[in-house]
């Protein structure tokens, strides 16, 4: 009987730990499908044409994204000047000046901002940059890309300041230097790798997303100069191509993917690498 | 090296009033501080005014329909009468699919990872789950349209119908007939996504249980299923818990993908095979086209039920979260 319970406990063991394996193998796994699938996929409909070509006229095969990939390009150089600064400087405040409840208040609604369904965002934008004008633009398609940027730029911007040990800052505090001479030039430097390399991350994730950009940026078959009028982005440009019943615009959001997934994952991969290894190194 | 000296000398007499003040303006400090905070607000300010927006701007549904909105099951832009019944139940539906799906699949692999692979392996196989939560979700839209629906219409579906839609209570649930878009494929690729957030997160968590508590159980005779599943996971219950909610907050939210392979159809069905809609897909195909002031107003109302959705579940998350990690979680 005991032993018949020894039996039973030691298979079990065994049996439930091995499914633990297997759950974190096909986890993983799904990664690989995804890349292979894209590669296979999307590398065979990818050409030099996909590059430098507009999309062709409805019927019409052949034809690029360039436009949607100069779009994609634009919408994260505004995402960057409307959502880095705040983030940024919110997240110095939160590090180095902010006191007890105002800091945790802003931290909390930091958090909350971050699970805002990017959809949401989307309405945001909408009513509060196009909804005056009465049309989409790129200006719309950055904000809404920009606001989405800043709490994943305050939090990891908060995290690398912290890293940064306080006898630096005893340090230049010592020598005379005032607070904000410190922060300026002695522990903003010293973070400076990880700050960058989070602010990066944080363009990396707004750049596959499609659901706060299609009724702010829209999209857009031409080129979109200046900033006032409807851009083409690349995850829009997928969503439409995927759901459209052509086969050859079916081919075109197969490159599309993989260019996009290249680009998130290549960004993802180089940062990720670059903050494992250094993690502090140059504040030290 | 005189501008040193001078701080100094700026520093040490105790000025007090506005004076002082000015001095310590003058010093930047103060400056710098102020600075920061206005950047530090003006996310309070977005924050507030994303509410409002959402809040003001479905006035007119609000006003309409009132609390009818919640349980009207018609959907009908041509007459403007407008119910979220059918979004809600979606929503809801998709999400627990996805649930009942990632949790057990994304608990396991945390255990392995924290319990049973050595660091190394555990470190770089978590990375490669991180470089899984970047993928963009309109990725595993595009995978959804094309890989997911086909082997859902021709295998999974039909497979289903003759398995569990043959046992009593639960074949409602998986009744036909199977069209390849609907709940189920919505349930399945939103697993995928949320899969990565449950596990990196509970893996933190598990990590976080004091070695003794497992040397005790084993030291026990506890093998190490038992060591973990009745001390470790008890432990960290209220972390994973969280891990929990955060993924169900992202699985509500999750637009593009949801709207590729859901189906888009307005209805509520019992059978999980059946095409049907969500929130976030809803506004997604229609918000361009929503052609008069109720239409617009009943969608944006729709963002206020998502955003309310995901904002108490985030909330909750984050507390449980914190909890665990500042050691409050206590053995069963």
């Amino acid at each position: 009987m005991n032993r018949a319970l020894l039996i039973w406990r030691k298979s079990l063991n065994v049996v439930m730990l091995t499914l633990t394996g297997v759950a974190a193998l096909s986890v993983v796994s799904v990664l690989f499908l995804i890349l292979g699938y894209l590669i296979w996929h999307g590398g065979a409909s990818l050409s030099w044409n996909f590059f430098t070509q507009l999309p062709k006229p409805v019927g019409e095969t052949g034809g690029g994204m360039a436009n949607a990939i100069v779009g994609s390009l634009k919408l994260l150089l505004l995402a960057a000047v409307i959502g880095l600064p705040v983030g940024l400087m919110a997240g110095v405040y939160l590090a180095e000046f902010g006191g007890q409840t105002f800091s945790f208040v802003i931290r909390y609604t930091t958090d909350l901002l971050n699970g805002v369904p990017s959809i949401v965002i989307g309405i945001f934008a909408y009513s509060l940059v196009v909804l005056p004008v009465k049309h989409f633009s790129t200006l719309a398609g950055g904000f809404a890309l920009g606001i989405m940027v800043i709490p994943i730029t305050v939090r990891s911007t908060e995290e690398f300041l912290r890293a940064i040990p306080g006898t630096l800052r005893e340090g230049a505090m010592a020598l005379g230097a005032s607070k904000w001479k410190t922060i300026a030039t002695v522990v903003l430097p010293a973070a400076s790798g990880g700050i960058l390399t989070g602010m990066l991350l944080a363009l990396a994730r707004v750049a596959g997303e499609t659901a706060p950009l299609l009724f702010t940026a829209f999209s857009n078959r031409f080129w979109s100069p200046g900033w006032s009028q409807p851009i083409a982005s690349l995850p829009v440009m997928i969503y439409t191509y995927a759901i459209a019943p052509y086969d050859d615009w079916h081919r075109q959001a197969w490159a599309a993917g993989l260019v996009l997934l290249g680009l998130v994952l290549l960004a993802n991969l180089g940062c990720r690498l670059a903050l494992n290894r250094g993690g502090n190194v140059r504040s030290v | 090296m005189t501008s040193t000296v001078t701080t100094i000398q700026h520093a040490a007499p105790p000025y007090s009033g506005p004076r002082a003040f000015v001095r310590r303006l003058r010093h930047g400090d103060e400056i710098a501080h102020l600075i920061t905070l206005t950047f530090a607000a003006a996310i309070l300010l977005i924050t507030s005014m994303l509410v409002w927006e959402l809040w003001v701007n479905s006035h007119l549904s609000r006003a309409k329909f009132g609390w009818n909105f919640f349980w009207t099951q018609t959907w009908d832009p041509i007459f403007d009468n407008f119910g979220a019944a059918p979004f809600i139940y979606g929503t809801l539906v998709t999400s627990i699919v996805a649930l009942v799906i990632a949790v057990p699949l994304g608990l396991a692999s945390a255990i392995f990872l924290s319990e049973l692979a050595p660091r190394k392996i555990s470190d770089a196989v978590s990375f490669l789950i991180d470089l899984l939560a970047a993928v963009p979700s309109v990725i595993y839209g595009l995978l959804g349209i094309f890989v997911v629906v086909p082997l859902m219409r021709s295998w999974l579906g039909p497979f289903l119908i003759n398995t569990l839609g043959k046992v009593p209570v639960l074949g409602k649930l998986f009744a036909g007939p199977n069209y390849g878009v609907g709940f189920f494929t919505a349930g399945i690729v939103l697993a995928i996504m949320v899969v990565p957030f449950i596990i990196s997160v509970s893996r933190e968590v598990l990590l976080t249980v004091p070695r003794e508590q497992r040397e005790a159980a084993l030291a026990l005779g506890a093998t190490r299923w038992e060591s973990t599943s009745k001390v470790v996971v008890p432990w960290a219950r209220t972390g994973i818990m969280g891990s929990i909610f955060l993924a169900l907050a992202r699985a509500l939210g999750e637009t593009m993908a949801v709207t590729m392979v859901i189906g888009n159809d307005p209805k509520i069905s019992a059978s999980l095979l059946h095409p049907g809609y969500t929130i976030a897909a809803v506004i997604a195909n229609e918000f361009t086209e929503a052609t008069g002031d109720l239409y617009l107003s009943a969608l944006i109302e729709l963002g206020l039920v998502l955003f309310l959705m995901t904002f108490i579940l985030n909330g909750l998350a984050r507390i449980l979260i914190v909890a665990t990690e500042r050691g409050g979680g206590r053995p069963a």
